[in-house]
């Protein structure tokens, strides 16, 4: 049994929406492994289970989640490499004094951008990142900043027409 | 011309009731499920495509860490898949590269993967088949004892006693006779694509008897889980619940390889198991589309009418199938629905390979048969100049027209004419224009040719199988439907509220649906084929009607006059033209009840719809690559319940190993070693939002006699007419008739001879 004194432990700080949240490395129970990937931390010790891990091969877009505001996949990203990041996931998106939900949710629920839903947690995720560095994307714009992103029941039109609508209110 | 002038909420787009709950990541898929006690299955897999197991020692593998169970094929349960039940959950036999040895249960996953590496096997190799026609040789490797030749039994009574398994019909001899074209050739459609939902299958299994089994399944069709594996599983109680489902297209109807695993892992523990495949397992080892061959011969008239085809399909099933038979049942139905001919002798034969399983696809059977068959028409067409749009619009099968079903019965068609939704369609896309004849490119720029295919597709699946439905009515003036209804993004659990909705004239936001789970619900045989809007509305439609009278009947009394003269709105039972004679639903149902309504949806199979395709591709004779540019769809579907779930139905012929099957999907495997080459979705191709071809969607609303809403159901049929469709626009394109699917850029050229063969 290691000398597992508190002043001994490796610890790393990520700040996941909002709040900050400090593991443990190690491969006890709570404790996060130096190969766990983020997608797993977020999904099983936090239980933030809105970022879906698709392939879990980093080849299709649906663990997407917000470093520092970049979109990255947290299936590929072990989570020992996030120390001091800010994490954003899907369950940060509604703000949190009023549960308002994000413009782009209100979109793609007006305009059904998804059908299964399975993936729809990491387009808006991309969306967002798009959209907080460029508020009125033109169609070819959405389409690069998506084209990661695998959608097996071909929502990808309405998803488009949503962050055009979106687009289009930034524009006026 | 609609049945009714204007809706409340039939035909307007309405957010669906899991809208918040996706967009917000709180919708719950069966990953997201975790039970108390609950452990984590795994499974070892066979590195090689056939081979006896000649020793396993699993003792390695039951001291490691936070093991619980090992099983293998001497101690897992006697259960039996496959049709006919041939299959066992593990067996002394492996058959594909990717089939199951042994299986794991441990507290965390990661532990029973390290389990797996340390069970020890010794295999004694098999010789291999991969190609149907090889695996009909005498001397072919043999899969099983029980099927020799590797000819899997067709007679088998999956939709009773005379079940379809070929078309006998009228003399085609004659019919070549009286035939001005005729063709004949071989043509298959193989590449054994994945249906490829996003989410892996998983399955989640709890004993909590000796005989009663729960599962939570991500799945399309609940009741499968139960109905489907009760004689598989010596008839245990199963109760079956569905998570949200992310995908499935036919091929998560019922997970049966997972399912059995976490349930034989769940007895063998005592303890829940989760089993959900990783993608490198869903690629390699769960199931896809059959292989479809079709060897014949077809003859036409100069008019176009078609005189005579016979021939034999080759289904290859893979190692094995639990709906090879059915499938191959439907397909003949579709064939016929889109090609009505007089004289037929189309027989079938249904073989297995040593790759994975195939299961059912969008498209189930009918996209296979077309997609070999079409391609040999097109050369009669070619030689009569016929062109293809009219040859669709004459040949489909028309009111009062007939066909055999896959019950093997002669079915009248009660439906609709298509010829105005497929004229319609041409129009749009601009069929007179852009069609040049056979083999003949739209444009050609430098080295960029385009050219044009049409494709259609047709099923009388709208009203298969048993649908039954409550709706529950409530003294403050909301409604309950208990169905049996998933959700795998079709968005069917909101139409169906909006259905009950407008029967009851109550707000959509005060109608719920209980959760799929198949104790709380009577039977419904899922949303398969496209029988979501008719057969399941129906069942709803007819409980709400039912509660309804019920409710009248309680109100006539206290407003003294008869039922009939009653009506409601908004929760107020009123009499007819005087609103002011009204009482709450409270007042009428009394605060402490309820008023429960029953509906009943019994097989109808005379109610055939069809889908037209057109396609406009461009393909570089440079480069070989093929881009898809435009895409029509044209149906007519009575009434639209949903206009923007609709158009995702339709959107989705792109996806499902649907249209981009004839383009760059294909299942890659090596001959030499059995092994798939392209397990992963880097190296297994799929379309990006960069590459999106222009869709529009034609849709016509000519009232059908379906139910209440004249509506009926579309969503199988998008995917099916698109290979053929963008196989004719290719060669039209190129000036020469191209061989096979799908058209990577190695075929194109080879096709142009700028590359050998």
């Amino acid at each position: 049994m290691p000398d597992r004194k508190k002043q001994d432990r490796e610890t790393i700080r990520l700040t996941i929406n909002n709040v900050v949240q400090e593991f443990e490395i190690g491969d006890h129970a709570y404790q996060v492994t130096p190969y766990e990937t983020l997608a797993k931390t977020l999904r099983e010790t936090l239980g933030l289970k809105g970022t879906k891990t698709g392939c879990n091969q980093g080849a299709c877009g649906s663990c997407t989640v917000l470093m520092d505001g970049i979109p990255v996949l947290s299936c590929m990203l072990l989570t020992i490499e996030c120390d001091g990041k800010q994490i954003t996931t899907i369950e940060g998106l509604q703000d949190p004094a009023t549960g308002q939900l994000d413009e782009i949710q209100q979109a793609f629920i007006v305009h059904t951008a998804f059908q299964c839903g399975f993936c729809t947690p990491g387009l808006i995720m991309a969306s967002k990142a798009l959209l907080s560095t460029n508020p009125s994307p033109t169609e070819t714009e959405i389409k690069q900043a998506l084209s990661g992103h695998y959608c097996r029941c071909i929502s990808h039109y309405h998803v488009v027409e949503a962050l055009l609508a979106v687009a289009g209110k930034n524009r006026k | 011309m609609k049945f009714q002038k204007e809706y409340r909420y039939i035909g307007k787009a309405i957010a669906r009731k899991d809208a918040v709950a996706i967009v917000t990541g709180k919708a719950q898929y069966i990953d997201d499920v975790e039970l108390p006690r609950m452990l984590h299955g795994k499974v070892l897999r066979s590195p090689y495509p056939h081979a006896l197991i000649k020793q396993i020692d699993t003792s390695g593998a039951e001291k490691s860490r936070g093991v619980k169970a090992v099983l293998t094929h001497k101690n897992v349960p006697r259960w039996m898949t496959g049709t006919p039940r041939h299959v066992r959950v593990l067996d002394q036999k492996v058959r594909y590269v990717g089939d199951a040895v042994a299986l794991v249960a441990a507290e965390t996953e990661a532990m029973a993967r390290d389990a797996l590496a340390l069970i020890k096997v010794t295999y004694e190799q098999l010789p291999a088949v991969y190609d149907v026609e090889d695996a009909l040789k005498p001397d072919a490797p043999q899969l099983y004892e029980d099927f020799p030749g590797n000819l899997l039994p067709l007679n088998i009574p999956v939709f009773g006693p005379d079940t379809l398994s070929a078309i006998e019909l009228g003399d085609v001899e004659k019919g070549f006779a009286d035939s001005d074209f005729i063709s004949e050739g071989t043509f298959s459609y193989e590449n054994i694509p994945n249906p490829l939902p996003i989410e892996s299958p998983g399955v989640i299994a709890e004993w909590s008897e000796p005989n009663h089994l729960t599962v939570w399944s991500a799945t399309q069709c609940v009741s499968w889980h139960r109905y489907m594996m009760l004689p598989r599983m010596g008839f245990p109680d199963i109760r079956t619940i569905g998570t949200h489902c992310g995908g499935s297209f036919g091929s998560k109807n019922y997970s049966t390889q997972p399912m059995l695993y976490a349930a034989a892992l769940a007895q063998a523990t005592g303890r829940p198991v989760k089993v959900c495949f990783s993608k490198e397992e869903h690629f390699g080892a769960f199931v896809l589309r059959l292989g479809s061959k079709f060897r014949g011969k077809v003859g036409i008239k100069k008019d176009g009418t078609v005189k005579a085809v016979s021939g034999e399909w080759l289904v290859d099933t893979g190692a094995f199938s639990d709906q090879a038979q059915a499938q191959v049942a439907v397909g003949l139905g579709e064939a016929q629905l889109m090609l009505r001919c007089s004289n037929w002798d189309l027989k079938t034969k249904l073989v297995c390979t040593n790759r994975c399983a195939s299961g059912m696809v969008r498209g189930f059977g009918g996209q296979e048969l077309e997609s070999a068959l079409l391609p040999i028409f097109e050369e009669a067409m070619a030689r009569g100049d016929i062109d293809p749009v009219e040859f669709f619009k004459k040949n489909f099968v028309k009111p009062g027209e007939g066909y055999y079903w896959r019950d093997g019965n002669w079915w009248i068609s009660k439906g609709k004419d298509y010829s105005e939704a497929m004229a319609s369609g041409a129009q749009a896309f601009g069929w007179a224009e852009k069609w040049k004849g056979w083999l003949k490119p739209s444009a050609v720029k430098n080295s960029k040719r385009i050219g044009v295919g049409v494709s259609v597709h047709g099923n009388a699946d709208v009203g298969e199988s048993v649908s039954e439905a409550y709706v529950r009515l409530n003294p403050d003036a909301t409604a309950t439907i208990h169905a049996c209804v998933a959700e795998s993004g079709t968005g069917q659990r909101s139409n169906l509220c909006k259905m009950a909705a407008e029967t009851l004239q109550i707000p959509p936001d005060r109608v719920s649906i209980t959760p799929p789970d198949s104790l709380i619900n009577p039977f419904d045989f899922g949303l398969v084929g496209s029988r979501g809007t008719y057969a399941v509305g129906s069942a709803v439609i007819s409980a709400a009607v039912d509660a309804r009278e019920q409710l009248f009947e309680k109100a006539a009394n206290i407003l003294k006059t008869a039922p009939d003269d009653l009506e409601s709105e908004d929760g107020i039972v009123f009499v007819k033209g005087d609103p002011d004679r009204g009482i709450p639903w409270r007042k009428a149902i009394g605060l402490a009840q309820t008023c429960t309504g029953f509906g009943r949806f019994q097989p109808d199979y005379s109610k055939p719809n069809f889908l037209a395709l057109f396609a406009e591709v461009e393909v570089d004779t440079e480069t070989g690559k093929l881009d898809l540019l435009r895409v029509v769809t044209a149906t007519d579907v009575g009434q639209v319940i949903d206009p923007l779930s609709l158009a995702g139905q339709l959107h989705g012929a792109l996806g499902a190993a649907g249209i981009d099957t004839a383009i760059f999907e294909e299942s890659v495997i090596d001959k030499n070693s059995g092994h798939m080459l392209n397990l992963n979705m880097m190296d297994y191709k799929w379309r990006s939002f960069s590459e999106l071809p222009r869709f529009e969607n034609k849709i016509l609303e000519t009232a059908i006699q379906t139910h209440r809403f004249k509506a009926i159901g579309v969503g199988e049929i998008a995917t099916s007419p698109g290979p053929s469709a963008v196989l004719m626009a290719a060669s039209n394109a190129l000036g020469t008739r191209l061989k096979g699917y799908p058209l990577t850029p190695d075929k194109i050229l080879k096709a142009l001879g700028k590359i050998s063969p």
